[in-house]
């Protein structure tokens, strides 16, 4: 595997969603020489996908051209898993190797599902309700298939509705808020003509699906593969049969870069200033990253981000008005959708928190802290480095998150001793084990 | 109209619409994608490459996370690897 040419850039963005694509777009616009970086295929990101390429969504296809137009330097299926010294990034992809330079970088890292263990959560054909929706939109058929979605947040509706219109049979969609919060979620809503339609849009297309607030998983069955799933609805225990369970909880942002390159986060958000500047000199952040706060908000301070770190301030401040506006339902959807507290107790001895390790809840209980139990149990030492089990330890547990150390995604032999230079410490190859 | 893609998974024949991921085809072939530590069957999870549940060999490649690849004519899948 070889190492392809060095490239250097005024301004860089890591993470090809829509944040990311509006930052590179209005960087480039100021005359700036700007890439983009995406470890997927496409650009799009988790919410657009091929939607950019194929022209499904207007607005996708509308920033997929202005891309084009803006001549800024692609770069897909790159994975950026080190910062060997400020200004230099390391990405892997599948024909090698390349050192990434820049004055300015601007993390658009998205956002991706939160899990939460209980009994059966690892048969095969319980995903993530996102993650089923990516498996039928890249050709798993599902006409005919009973599908249970469940668990919390705005996703989920969107993914019944994408799953019913191909033809899946949705049983009940299971949203573990309260009617309460719902109704002031919805009462938001309308406040804001834009959320409205995208609402409807739904509502049309989920037609009589039951949708049971006050309800979520409560365990899976199956010997091989799912078969049932058990749900708590409104207090009662009902079980239900079913092909798939679709389920996941809200949104936790991709903050392992910004950790790496030493961004200040707290309660989970990287901390920015009003132009999306982190506390790091040249770094910034734009999108869900910065507050799980949806489209409308990323695509706004991804433009901001692009403007300020181009060196266009005034045409940045300009869009600040939009962002405090888009800023107010970041805060509702973080009111509406917080976990109950019923959902940290859902795992029972056995289930396993750890699933690249399989390590169980009974060998967790008694840790202080993440750090401790990764330690003694190898809890977050598999290839997914915690991505899975740490944001579910932190509601299970009320564990902080680590420090992050590179490589920060698995990489090829080749790629560590790329990095491997005086600069790093030894220890540091043995995290991700997957070559 | 969609072209397909035929592929093998452990030695089955399977197709696929052209645009399909590995993890699509190993699903449709019924197969879970690997083993646990513990020995218990897993399969695709997360669906953007970011759980590693769905990791099979492919073309002789171990450890190649299925959601993220997509499928081509005549690769060799195998399983629990």
């Amino acid at each position: 595997m070889g190492r392809n040419t060095d490239q250097h850039f005024d301004v860089l963005v890591i993470g090809g969603g829509p944040a990311g694509m509006a930052a590179a777009v209005r960087a480039a616009e100021c005359g700036v020489h700007v890439g983009i970086v995406d470890d997927n295929p496409a650009f799009g990101g988790q919410i657009w996908r091929g939607a950019s390429e194929d022209g499904s969504v207007p607005e996708a296809a509308r920033w997929r051209q202005l891309l084009r137009t803006a001549s800024v330097t692609e770069l897909c299926g790159k994975r950026i898993f080190d910062q060997p010294e400020p200004g230099v990034l390391l990405a892997e992809g599948t024909d090698g190797l390349c050192e990434l330079h820049y004055r300015n970088v601007i993390l658009a890292t998205g956002a991706r599902e939160r899990f939460l263990p209980f009994p059966g959560w690892t048969l095969p054909n319980v995903m993530g309700a996102g993650g089923l929706q990516a498996m039928v939109k890249s050709g798993l058929p599902i006409r005919g298939k009973r599908v249970m979605v469940a668990g919390t947040g705005p996703l989920l509706m969107a993914v019944a509705a994408y799953l019913r219109k191909h033809g899946a049979e949705i049983p009940v969609i299971c949203e573990q808020a309260s009617w309460r919060r719902l109704a002031l979620f919805a009462g938001a809503l309308m406040s804001r003509p834009s959320k409205i339609i995208q609402g409807m849009g739904l509502k049309r297309e989920i037609g009589d699906v039951p949708f049971a607030a006050n309800s979520w998983p409560v365990a899976a069955h199956g010997r091989q593969t799912l078969e049932s799933v058990d749900i708590s609805r409104g207090g009662k225990r009902e079980s239900i049969v079913c092909h798939y369970l679709a389920c996941g909880f809200h949104l936790i942002p991709n903050v392992e870069l910004q950790l790496l390159l030493g961004c200040r986060i707290h309660a989970g958000y990287v901390q920015v200033d009003e132009l999306q500047r982190t506390n790091v000199d040249g770094v910034f952040c734009a999108g869900e990253p910065t507050g799980i706060g949806g489209l409308e908000l990323s695509i706004i301070e991804g433009q901001i981000a692009g403007l300020a770190a181009a060196g266009d301030a005034a045409n940045a401040r300009k869009l600040f008005r939009q962002r405090k506006k888009a800023q107010s339902f970041a805060a509702t959807l973080e009111r509406t959708f917080r976990l109950r507290p019923e959902l940290s107790s859902l795992a029972s001895a056995e289930t396993l928190v750890c699933r690249c390790e399989d390590v169980p809840y009974s060998r967790l209980q008694g840790y202080s802290s993440w750090r401790a139990a990764k330690l003694h149990t190898r809890c977050g030492m598999g290839p997914c480095q915690g991505r899975v089990c740490g944001p579910a330890t932190q509601v299970l547990f009320k564990w902080n998150p680590d420090s992050v150390r590179p490589p920060i995604f698995p990489v090829r032999v080749e790629s560590l001793a790329a990095m491997g230079g005086a600069h790093r410490h030894e220890d540091s190859a043995i995290v991700g084990g997957v070559s | 109209m969609l072209s397909q893609v035929t592929l093998a998974v452990n030695g089955q024949t399977v197709s696929v619409p052209s645009g399909a991921t590995v993890a699509v085809a190993v699903t449709i072939a019924g197969q879970p994608c690997r083993n646990s530590v513990t020995g218990e069957p897993r399969g695709a999870f997360c669906g953007m490459g970011i759980c590693f549940e769905c990791r099979v060999t492919i073309d002789g490649k171990a450890h190649s996370r299925s959601c993220q690849i997509l499928c081509e004519p005549g690769m060799k899948v195998s399983t629990n690897g």
